[in-house]
């Protein structure tokens, strides 16, 4: 039965090939794009272990409620003394100020200008999850001595060095020449920007160099563990409160946002993401089933002729039936196999920055449902086929 | 091909205890087609004497006969061939093959009955495209759930009884139109049916070719088989021992040419002849 079937298939190629490419795009599209939807979610996870559970970031801000500009009082340097006093915030581990900028580095006729400029404490590199691969972090003495000396990137560094070595070379950042004491191990693009771009340079001296004495963009605390970091996010809102003379805990001119619960927000637009694709994939495999009929229901009328001589030879409808029915599963497993091969195959290639992941059970799920709909779309017109009155098939030309 | 029907022994095969029952028994069949004012009678039989009505064909055929049914177009002749073969059913009347009302047959058993009863054999040769001979011979005895090897074993047997045992790989665009209808021949064979249909088998043939396909079929009639051949050329209907003829549906003649159990009229009139020769040249075999 296989046989006459494949013979079947084998009498039109191209429209054969051209039924099982429709098939082969549908089932292959959804393994693909449901990959592609699952790497994007897997790199969000990646970046919150990378970013570190238990660290939390301060930003100025109405948090909630409108708020006039003037009222909004700018983080400082003092919120993050008083946040690192023990005694009233027994959770918090450390605390890192942050002042973001942008310039450009020079290093010989090389001009390049990172993502961000950093100036910071030393406590960043462990609350922001950013090892060093090669030199030394630079140390709270620096930062005390506003040394002219900056940790930088593994992006930043192949841009201004290329393969030299930095260690010790000296950088101009908008005029303020800074010597590179370390380079930072590489944390890999998350698809959205990359965290290997940077320039980290001690607080004072950046702020001495670009932005000035004044408030700061962001506070980095990391808490004492995992567990204790809602413990700590009370414990900065009071501090924070208490400096920036605020009684009404809805009315706050500052944010803590939590890492996870930031990430866990672009998780879920991720997975809407997926959902998205998935749906799209779905309505292209539903076409290439639609694509089966389409053939079917030409390759019957095509061989009423044909049908008509099985039936006068004594051929039952069951039979006929499940020659067609033979013919188009047939069609929609070569698709759905070859799908499933291209599938896996292009999600070996990253895609928009993302690397694919296959799930196991979208391949299978794609599979069984490509071949259910060979099932399903094939039976009306092998249905059609098997029901034909014997003299009337034998009469068509 | 001459040769090859020769061999089996008409007289000695056929030794008929008492009379059969007939192969194919027929009684008031019509078949209309159209409503009302419209309506054609495709098969009529003689009128009413008192409305007028169609009273419908009444068709009696014995075992091992070879009837040729003659007719212009339009006579109704393939019509009965038709009804005959269970692939079209009678607006009225009775078709008894082999004994069976073939008239309370559901579809299933319908194509029980095309498969083990009947061998049709076209016009247009009818055979499957795209397939070899051995698998178009095979067919039949596939539907009738016949095993490969046993299968394979009848469907030679059935192609070099016609001469073809060569050409089994072949599909139907590498043969010839005389070859293709002998495939159709040995596929009509193979299940070893209870009478062969033959719609104007050499209609669509070259003189050479219709010599070798009516040989084949005179053989096969030799042997015992009912035929039942529809053709509107006297040559053709000289080989049947009974020759029926159609107007507007109606049987207007039935003339038999030679014995019911006897070989049919062209090739006993050969045997005799090739047997003189026979005895002259092939007597040391």
């Amino acid at each position: 039965m296989i046989r006459f079937a494949l013979a079947g298939l084998a009498a039109n190629k191209v429209r054969s090939g051209l039924t099982m490419l429709g098939v082969l795009i549908g089932v292959a599209s959804v393994i693909l794009l449901l990959a592609v939807g699952n790497g994007s979610s897997a790199a969000v996870k990646n970046s919150i272990t990378a970013l570190g559970t238990n660290s939390l970031t301060v930003s100025s801000g109405a948090g909630g409620g409108a708020r006039t500009a003037s009222t909004v009082k700018k983080l400082t340097v003092e919120d993050a003394r008083a946040l690192a006093d023990q005694a009233n915030a027994p959770d918090v581990k450390s605390v890192a100020p942050v002042v973001t900028t942008s310039a450009a580095a020079v290093y010989g006729d090389i001009s390049y200008t990172p993502g961000q400029v950093i100036g910071t404490y030393p406590a960043y590199f462990e609350t922001a999850n950013q090892k060093i691969a090669t030199g030394d972090y630079f140390s709270n003495d620096d930062v005390l001595n506003s040394r002219k000396v900056a940790v930088i990137g593994s992006t930043t560094a192949k841009q201004v060095f290329d393969s030299e070595d930095p260690i010790g070379k000296k950088i101009s950042l908008g005029g303020t020449p800074f010597t590179v004491v370390g380079v930072l191990a590489t944390k890999g693009a998350t698809g959205f920007n990359d965290p290997d771009d940077v320039v980290i340079a001690p607080l004072p001296t950046v702020q001495n160099a670009f932005t000035g004495f004044g408030s700061v963009s962001q506070i980095l605390v990391q808490a004492t563990s995992a567990d204790t970091t809602t413990a700590a996010q009370s414990e900065i809102t009071q501090i924070l409160m208490g400096t920036h003379q605020l009684t009404d805990p809805s009315k706050l001119d500052f944010r803590v946002s939590n890492q996870t619960s930031l990430l866990s927000a672009r998780e879920s637009t991720s997975q809407t993401f997926t959902v998205l694709l998935g749906a799209v994939a779905a309505i292209s495999l539903l076409v290439g089933g639609i694509g089966i009929t389409n053939i079917m229901l030409v390759t019957v009328t095509e061989r009423t002729r044909e049908i008509g001589i099985r039936k006068a030879l004594g051929a039952p409808k069951a039979v006929i039936l499940g020659q067609f029915l033979t013919e188009s599963t047939l069609l929609s497993v070569l698709g759905a196999g070859l799908g499933v091969a291209v599938g896996i195959i292009g999600s070996h290639f990253s895609v928009v920055g993302i690397k694919p992941v296959v799930i196991p059970s979208s391949v299978f799920g794609a599979f069984g449902i490509a071949v259910a709909i060979g099932l399903f779309f094939g039976s009306y017109p092998a249905n059609r086929a098997a029901s034909l009155r014997p003299i009337d098939a034998l009469r068509h030309e | 091909m001459a040769r090859r029907s020769r061999k089996p022994q008409p007289a000695a095969a056929v030794t008929p205890a008492g009379p059969p029952p007939p192969v194919i028994r027929v009684r008031g069949l019509t078949k209309s087609y159209g409503h009302g004012d419209a309506t054609v009678h495709a098969l009529r039989g003689p009128e009413d004497p008192v409305d007028g009505s169609p009273l419908g064909v009444d068709l009696d055929i014995e075992q091992g006969d070879f009837v040729a049914v003659m007719g212009s177009s339009g006579s109704g002749k393939s019509t009965l061939m038709n009804i005959l073969g269970c692939l079209d059913v009678p607006t009225t009347g009775r078709y008894l093959l082999d004994g069976t009302d073939v008239g309370h047959l559901d579809e299933q058993q319908l194509s029980l009955v095309r498969n083990r009863k009947i061998g049709f054999i076209f016009q247009s040769f009818n055979l499957v495209p795209r397939t070899t001979a051995m698998a178009q011979v095979e067919l039949p005895l596939a539907y009738a759930g016949v095993r490969a090897a046993e299968r394979r074993r009848r469907a030679e047997a059935a192609l070099a009884l016609v001469g073809l045992a060569d050409r089994a790989d072949h599909k139907p665009n590498e043969l010839s139109g005389g070859q293709q209808q002998r495939v159709a021949v040995a596929r009509a064979l193979v299940t070893a049916p209870a009478m062969l249909l033959a719609d104007e088998p050499t209609g669509n043939l070259d003189s050479r070719s219709t010599e070798e396909v009516l040989a084949i079929i005179d053989g096969l009639n030799a042997t015992g088989r009912t035929v039942v051949l529809i053709t509107h050329e006297n040559e053709v209907a000289s080989h049947a021992k009974r020759v029926l003829r159609l107007v507007d549906g109606q049987i207007v003649s039935d003339l038999r040419q030679g014995p019911v159990d006897g070989p049919p009229p062209v090739l006993a009139a050969r045997q005799s002849a090739t047997r003189q020769a026979g005895q002259l040249i092939g007597g040391a075999r």
